[in-house]
């Protein structure tokens, strides 16, 4: 889409841009064109000498049973994230759609965990699941369970799974509820007069209808899932225990400012970077599609 | 509603009353334990009735903070809300102009810099972390509040909201701005923001949000603890070691002095802030 009327001038437009093109250049070229400059060599520690080393680095975390072990990690986290958010998002939703006027009252009391810092979000549930003195764990314990995330992996994982789907649920929530609420009523009125029931009624209507929406959150919640949520590890298990929830981005992050491998850093952050491209045309693909509708 | 079917109806109001419980459960717990005194938040389980210790728990983090050689909430606070507002301002301000441009101008290189800022549309800075880090160290930015900011600026959600927006605002009102001869300035500040004043408002919701809870780039680049935004102060308080040595009480009492701002902007602003969310999904 093009504006017919447009203004002349050549010195203004620069002008108006060059605040954006400028922070844009010194906080995202420069450093995504460093990332893919350091990623070819070997540095020391003390940032001292540089080795060329070509695609090594690429070479070294290929072969890296951790690496390898964090994009598992990454894989099952965004999954578990993407699906349980989603889920939970459009039951929600489908339920508060059918109170009509109280919808929005019922919006207003699920929405605002959206305002949560994810850090904030960690460490509110750290406390209910805190193993020796959390509410929850006190309940587990009650029925039987033996909690304690931070000697279990496979508990650490759930948790991380389930504070940075619950973060996520809100806006998940949000945007289905404005699909439901666009849907015509009469489509559904029609159905249910020629006998369709209420599942029936989900599965070949409103489901169908929904998948715009459905399409988009998938690509957003693995977006927030993958990079968003660095906070939630951070303040709840800080990688471990073993390592077990040491995502892609979190393991960037330790390698880089911990462990000062900055060729191996910037490596994994081009793969990173890569990865985000792909969701970015991934999303406009879909995007330039519901233009077209 | 379509028909009426009571076990539906019933099914209705305990899924919702479920979802606001699991939503709340985790604040209020925060909220109780915020209120009682360093023994009492200890006790498994812990009490589920307000204590006595409210405003004793708030004074004493606003005024003196949490721990050994702390520095008060209220400081803490107040970095946040500086950070806040200039992610909300400055991302505002720069996308705004960016935007008028390319939209109402032609110019050679235009399409270059529509793609050079819509390439940055997705990739948060936890990607690029370290280089970002030796951009802004070499820049002399580290412990500044410019640095705090800047670099979170860089992205072009905000860019394609105003882009969008422009592009539907009638061109006769461009025509006759031209035809009266007004000059593009003043066409942008007399005419085209004040019919911008509701994407403005819905932005300002959600960038206010985002700057607030700024997380890794804030804990990397403040090492000066006068610094310091709540959200990675309030982390710092949590001993790794053991349970014993934090201050849950306290925590909480900072948790829940650490939502309130942004929870209170997505309340009160609920109309502009679901606008703004699913605006700038188009």
């Amino acid at each position: 889409m093009e504006k017919r009327v447009v203004f002349q001038g050549r010195w203004l437009p620069a002008l108006l841009l060059l605040p954006q093109l400028t922070i844009t250049v010194a906080f995202f070229f420069v450093p995504a064109g460093q990332a893919l400059y350091q990623s070819l060599f070997r540095q020391d520690a003390f940032g001292l000498s540089m080795v060329w080393v070509g695609l090594d680095n690429f070479r070294m975390l290929w072969e890296d049973p951790a690496y390898l072990a964090s994009f598992r990690t990454t894989a099952i986290f965004a999954l578990g994230v993407t699906l349980l958010g989603l889920a939970a998002g459009l039951l929600l939703a489908w339920f508060a759609d059918r109170l009509l006027r109280a919808a929005t009252l019922i919006r207003t009391l699920i929405i605002w965990p959206y305002a949560i810092a994810p850090a904030i979000a960690g460490v509110l549930w750290m406390f209910l699941f805190n193993p020796s003195l959390g509410l929850v764990s006190f309940w587990l314990k009650a029925l039987g369970i033996h909690w304690n995330y931070l000697l279990r992996s496979d508990q650490a994982l759930l948790l991380v799974v389930l504070i940075a789907a619950w973060k996520q649920v809100s806006y998940n929530f949000l945007f289905f509820l404005a699909g439901l609420q666009s849907i015509p009523k009469s489509l559904i009125e029609a159905a249910a007069i020629d006998g369709a029931g209420v599942w029936q009624r989900f599965c070949s209507i409103v489901f169908p209808l929904l998948a715009p929406t459905t399409f988009f959150l998938l690509v957003i919640n693995m977006v927030y899932a993958f990079f968003d949520t660095f906070a939630i590890i951070d303040a709840v298990t800080q990688g471990g225990p073993f390592s077990s929830t040491e995502i892609l981005v979190y393991k960037v992050y330790r390698d880089g400012f911990h462990g000062l491998d900055f060729g191996g850093s910037a490596a994994q952050s081009v793969i990173l970077m890569m990865l985000v491209i792909g969701l970015t045309i991934l999303q406009f693909r879909y995007v330039e599609r519901k233009v077209n509708y | 509603m379509v028909e009426n079917r009571r076990w539906l109806d019933v099914l209705t109001w305990i899924v919702l009353l479920g979802g606001v419980i699991a939503v709340g459960l985790p604040v209020y717990v925060t909220f109780i334990a915020s209120t009682l005194d360093a023994q009492e938040v200890l006790r498994t389980p812990m009490p589920l009735v307000p204590g006595t210790h409210l405003l004793e728990n708030y004074s004493r983090v606003l005024g003196r903070g949490v721990g050994e050689s702390a520095i008060p909430v209220s400081s803490m606070l107040l970095n946040s809300l500086w950070m806040a507002l200039g992610v909300a301002f400055g991302k505002i301000a720069v996308s705004l102009l960016s935007a008028f441009a390319i939209v109402y101008f032609r110019f050679p290189l235009r399409k270059l810099a529509f793609c050079l800022i819509f390439v940055t549309l997705m990739l948060p800075v936890e990607v690029r972390i370290m280089p970002t880090y030796q951009v802004v160290s070499s820049l002399g930015l580290i412990n500044t509040r410019l640095g705090m900011i800047l670099p979170i600026i860089a992205s072009a959600t905000a860019t394609f909201l105003f882009r969008q927006f422009f592009l539907s605002v009638p061109d006769e009102l461009a025509e006759a701005a031209r035809v009266d001869g007004a000059s593009p300035l003043r066409f942008f500040f007399d005419t085209l923001l004040p019919l911008s004043a509701t994407t403005l408002a819905a932005l300002f919701v959600i960038q206010f949000i985002y700057g607030w809870n700024q997380y890794l780039w804030p804990l990397l680049i403040t090492t000066d603890r006068n610094l310091v935004p709540v959200v990675v102060g309030l982390t710092q308080m949590i001993s790794r070691s053991g349970d014993a040595a934090t201050n849950w009480n306290l925590v909480m009492a900072t948790v829940m002095l650490a939502m309130l701002p942004p929870a209170l902007v997505v309340i009160l602003m609920q109309r502009w802030f679901v606008k703004g969310l699913v605006d700038s999904e188009k």
